[in-house]
């Protein structure tokens, strides 16, 4: 396949963004390796790539929040720029990103928020709020939009939030004196958004556009890029896979550009846990982005839950803790028999052995200005509590888990934020898995885990499921997953799509089934995938 | 350096629980105990007659055992992550329902007490109520709380100083003596001790850490966030109302105002008690080394005959210096506060 295709090109007509040779080096890996790619005025750029393919550190350096590798050049409507940029530099130069967070004060009007750039930086003393108002309603006119300028952003539906955000960001790269229309950087839109709202969010897409500005659009999803682009660029594991002309393009060039083929991995056999008992069955969860999920996890079995940003796959082990409020479904579980997910809180989940070890490590998971020993210790104190808690107790069983759990360096007197990542996981892990657990719930274990460290988690939890412990894992490290789980489910819009099991756990297979959000039924993929790789 | 090797230790060391002694924590510790110390010395070389008579001394620690128990009183809810401005308005108001039942109504000195307590009780409630429920700003909370109590208080008094008080509080309070010392010393020193094992070593105390520490963390670990914080404001609430029937017991009397000069230097005794004994947290003895470091400063420089302003000086700014050294120290990362 040819998958360098021909730009298209206006004669005489410099690339509105030209991008030559980006580079970027975290320790000795490389995140992203010599990417060269150009963005026509008038043109919308789909950028697609897995976690970890290098579309954020590109989206970074653009921004000025990484400074490339040095030979990396950058030209804007044909001019040189000097890199790095400085975080300010951009608006400056045309370029305007919206990110998903928007960056929208929710509890000003739309007009305040559309003005602070220009509030920000006048001169002007005064502030002529009756004509700014009339000139936002012109605007807002322009793009076919019914929106009040002067509504708090906080009373709008989460769609005209994202529709202000980029009238925004259109508006302050095309101040009056420059000729071009800017370029537009949107970064993952959609993902909150409802079919009907992404919708419109490409209708006022295609409008800046046609004003000549030009856009990179920022996706996991192939059936948006399809829509929406022009061309689309691929990136993986820190390269450029290719760039296609989207309407030459079929989903499944994409999702092969996306995935790669790769050299599969040995994956120990999985064992068989069919007559395990259920640990923990959730029936028709709804609440977060689910719209009504049911499952069973088995006493010894690790079950990953992945899926696209704002599918909900990482909205289950929140909910199943009580630490999100559910808006319905049923919980069953050994040590709390059957309760209303309604009624889940810590405290009732804790009480049933179910625990959870959230994403943010040290936000929600643990404190990093208390001990190793005071972090383990937490949900085990009673078990230190005479008349004094035995503070020489703590320490050694803070020592023995460490050791357990090789956690470098074991100190349990040292401050958790001191250690690295990788080994406040396994403080974490520890703190949690001493309580002997009937169903682990765990976000994302080893974001920012190097590999080593990995292994050790890996390692632990395996240990965990072989004593009976159910684990549940949502990831997007989708490696990671086919390394240690028995089944994953697949999410897609609040629902599970796909169920894998066996030797159908493979990184570009759960990618795979991600990307089409279950268009790909298992009775297609998952066998297909298996006699690939020569087992059944 | 060996400390700096210590701490970098290769990685798969395995230190073990006996270490070597560490001599940075522990001239952190007690730097505070030694500055008071020495500042002790310099007065009592200075005028030893005047300073160092046992006449001053059970005065000083006497007198200022209100301050140590108003400061018991604020750091509980700072461990929780609270601020509780209206504890010195809350010291007032009790030690005035003392005067007024007690000296104006005649009700019996044990009922008083029970009366001022119950309002200190009826204090945290209505702190926490507004804190918890609405999700204020426990600064902003207890700033308004405790201007409404001073007006209550001018109100109930009608401005004036209410004396006539039951001997028997002046006479438990600062006219008994063990040793030489008040007995409010005493009761301020059962107090530290209390807390501190309470902080140290039960179950409670640990989790109040983790509630001022990490919220979340303390949530998702199964707390009942919401309801240790209410305890903590109650506790500062009832903790008040002791340090003014105490206030009311050490000068016989009840006045409107005076009591409310005790907020700064409780402060300040609470953060520059964070850096020293258990530098970092909020601790019981370190808040008593810091109030009395406080008070041998302020009444060494009375004695030399440094006008009153001093006063100021010496608590305004001890309490920004030991909030900066307390950062400084360590890197430590800003507690939040809510």
């Amino acid at each position: 396949m040819n998958l360098v295709s021909p730009r298209p090109r206006v004669p005489g007509q410099p690339p509105a963004l030209a991008l030559r040779h980006f580079s970027k080096r975290f320790g000795g890996a490389h995140a992203l390796n010599d990417v060269s790619l150009d963005v026509m005025p008038g043109e919308v750029l789909g950028l697609l790539g897995q976690n970890g393919s290098g579309k954020s550190t590109l989206i970074k350096i653009l921004a000025g929040y990484h400074a490339p590798e040095p030979g990396a050049e950058l030209l804007i409507h044909g001019e040189g720029v000097t890199l790095p940029l400085s975080a300010g530099a951009t608006e400056r130069l045309g370029l305007a990103f919206v990110h998903q967070h928007l960056g929208l004060v929710s509890s000003l009007t739309v007009l305040e928020n559309l003005r602070v750039g220009s509030i920000a930086s006048h001169t002007r003393w005064w502030v002529n709020w009756g004509r700014e108002h009339r000139r936002a309603r012109e605007t807002f006119a322009r793009f076919g939009l019914d929106i009040d300028p002067g509504a708090r952003v906080a009373d709008l539906p989460q769609v005209q939030r994202a529709l202000v955000a980029i009238v925004r960001a259109f508006e302050t790269v095309r101040l009056p004196g420059r000729e071009q229309a800017g370029i537009l950087v949107l970064d993952e839109p959609t993902p909150f958004l409802p079919a009907a709202g992404v919708e419109q969010l490409f209708a006022l897409v295609r409008a800046i556009v046609a004003d000549g500005a030009a856009v990179v659009f920022v996706s996991h999803d192939v059936d948006e890029i399809m829509q929406i682009t022009d061309r689309a660029t691929v990136l993986r594991d820190g390269v450029l896979a290719g760039t296609l002309v989207t309407k030459d393009a079929t989903p499944d060039a994409f999702v092969e550009l996306i995935v790669g083929r790769r050299v599969q991995m040995f994956q120990a056999p999985p064992h068989d846990l069919s007559h395990a008992p259920v640990a923990a069955a959730v029936q028709d969860v709804r609440g977060g982005a689910l719209i009504g999920v049911s499952m069973e996890v088995r006493r010894g079995e690790i079950l990953g839950l992945a899926g696209l940003i704002g599918s909900g796959f990482d909205d289950l082990p929140y909910l199943v803790y009580g630490t999100r409020p559910a808006d319905g479904g049923v919980l069953r579980a050994s040590g709390i028999g059957e309760r209303a997910m309604r009624d889940m809180s810590p405290a009732a989940a804790l009480a049933a052995g179910i625990v959870l070890l959230p994403a943010d490590r040290l936000g929600a998971a643990g404190v990093g200005q208390l001990s190793v020993a005071d972090n383990i210790s937490l949900p085990v104190l009673s078990e230190f509590r005479s008349l004094l808690l035995n503070w020489p107790a703590i320490l050694a069983r803070a020592l023995a888990l460490g050791h357990e759990y090789d956690v470098r360096p074991n100190d349990p007197r040292m401050n958790l934020a001191a250690l690295s990542g990788g080994n406040q996981q396994k403080v974490l892990l520890a703190k949690w898995l001493q309580t002997e657990p009937a169903l682990l719930l765990l976000d994302e274990p080893t974001q920012g885990v190097d590999v080593g460290a990995r292994q050790h988690v890996f390692a632990a939890l395996a240990a965990a499921a072989a004593r009976g412990v159910a684990i549940i894992v949502a990831s997007t490290d989708f490696g990671q997953l086919e390394q240690i789980c028995d089944r994953v489910l697949i999410f897609a819009r609040g629902a599970v799509v796909a169920e894998l099991t066996g030797t159908a756990i493979t990184k570009a297979n759960i990618a795979e089934h991600c990307l089409r959000g279950g268009a790909v039924g298992a009775s297609e993929a998952a066998p297909a995938m298996a006699q690939g790789f020569g087992t059944t | 350096m060996s400390e700096v090797r210590d701490m970098d230790a290769p990685a798969g060391a395995n230190p073990g629980p006996r270490r070597r002694f560490n001599w940075v924590r522990f001239l952190e510790a007690y730097a505070l105990l030694a500055a008071l110390l020495l500042l002790g010395a310099i007065f009592g070389a200075l005028r030893p007659e005047a300073f160092l008579s046992w006449a001053n001394i059970s005065t000083m620690l006497g007198s200022q055992a209100v301050l140590v128990v108003l400061t018991m009183a604020l750091i509980i809810p700072l461990t929780a992550g609270d601020f509780d401005l209206s504890v010195a308005s809350m010291l007032t108001l009790a030690a005035m329902i003392l005067a007024v039942l007690n000296a104006q109504m005649g009700v019996s000195l044990w009922l008083a007490i029970l009366a001022a307590v119950a309002a200190g009780f009826v204090t945290g409630v209505i702190n926490a109520f507004f804190i918890l429920y609405f999700r204020i700003p426990s600064l902003i909370v207890t700033l308004g709380t405790g201007t409404f109590i001073n007006g209550i208080v001018l109100w109930m008094s009608g401005s004036m100083t209410i004396s006539g008080l039951d001997d028997a509080l002046t006479d438990f309070v600062v006219v008994r003596r063990l040793f030489g010392v008040p007995l409010a010393f005493y009761y301020a020193l059962a107090l530290c001790a209390v807390l501190w094992y309470f902080f140290e070593y039960t179950t409670p105390g640990r989790r109040l850490l983790f509630v001022g520490r990490g919220r979340e963390v303390a949530r998702l670990s199964g707390i009942r966030v919401d309801r240790v914080r209410l305890l903590c404001l109650i506790a500062s609430g009832v903790l008040s109302a002791g340090a003014g029937i105490m206030y009311a017991g050490t000068i016989g009397a009840a006045d409107p105002l005076s009591g409310l000069t005790f907020l700064l230097p409780g402060f300040a005794a609470a953060f520059l008690g964070a850096t020293s004994i258990s530098p970092g947290r909020f601790n019981a003895w370190g808040s008593l080394v810091a109030v009395y470091f406080l008070v041998i400063g302020i009444t060494g420089l009375t004695i030399l005959g440094i006008q009153t302003f001093v006063q100021n000086l010496f608590y305004g700014g001890g309490l920004v210096l030991a909030v900066a050294l307390s950062q400084l120290v360590r890197h430590r990362e800003a507690q939040e506060f809510s």
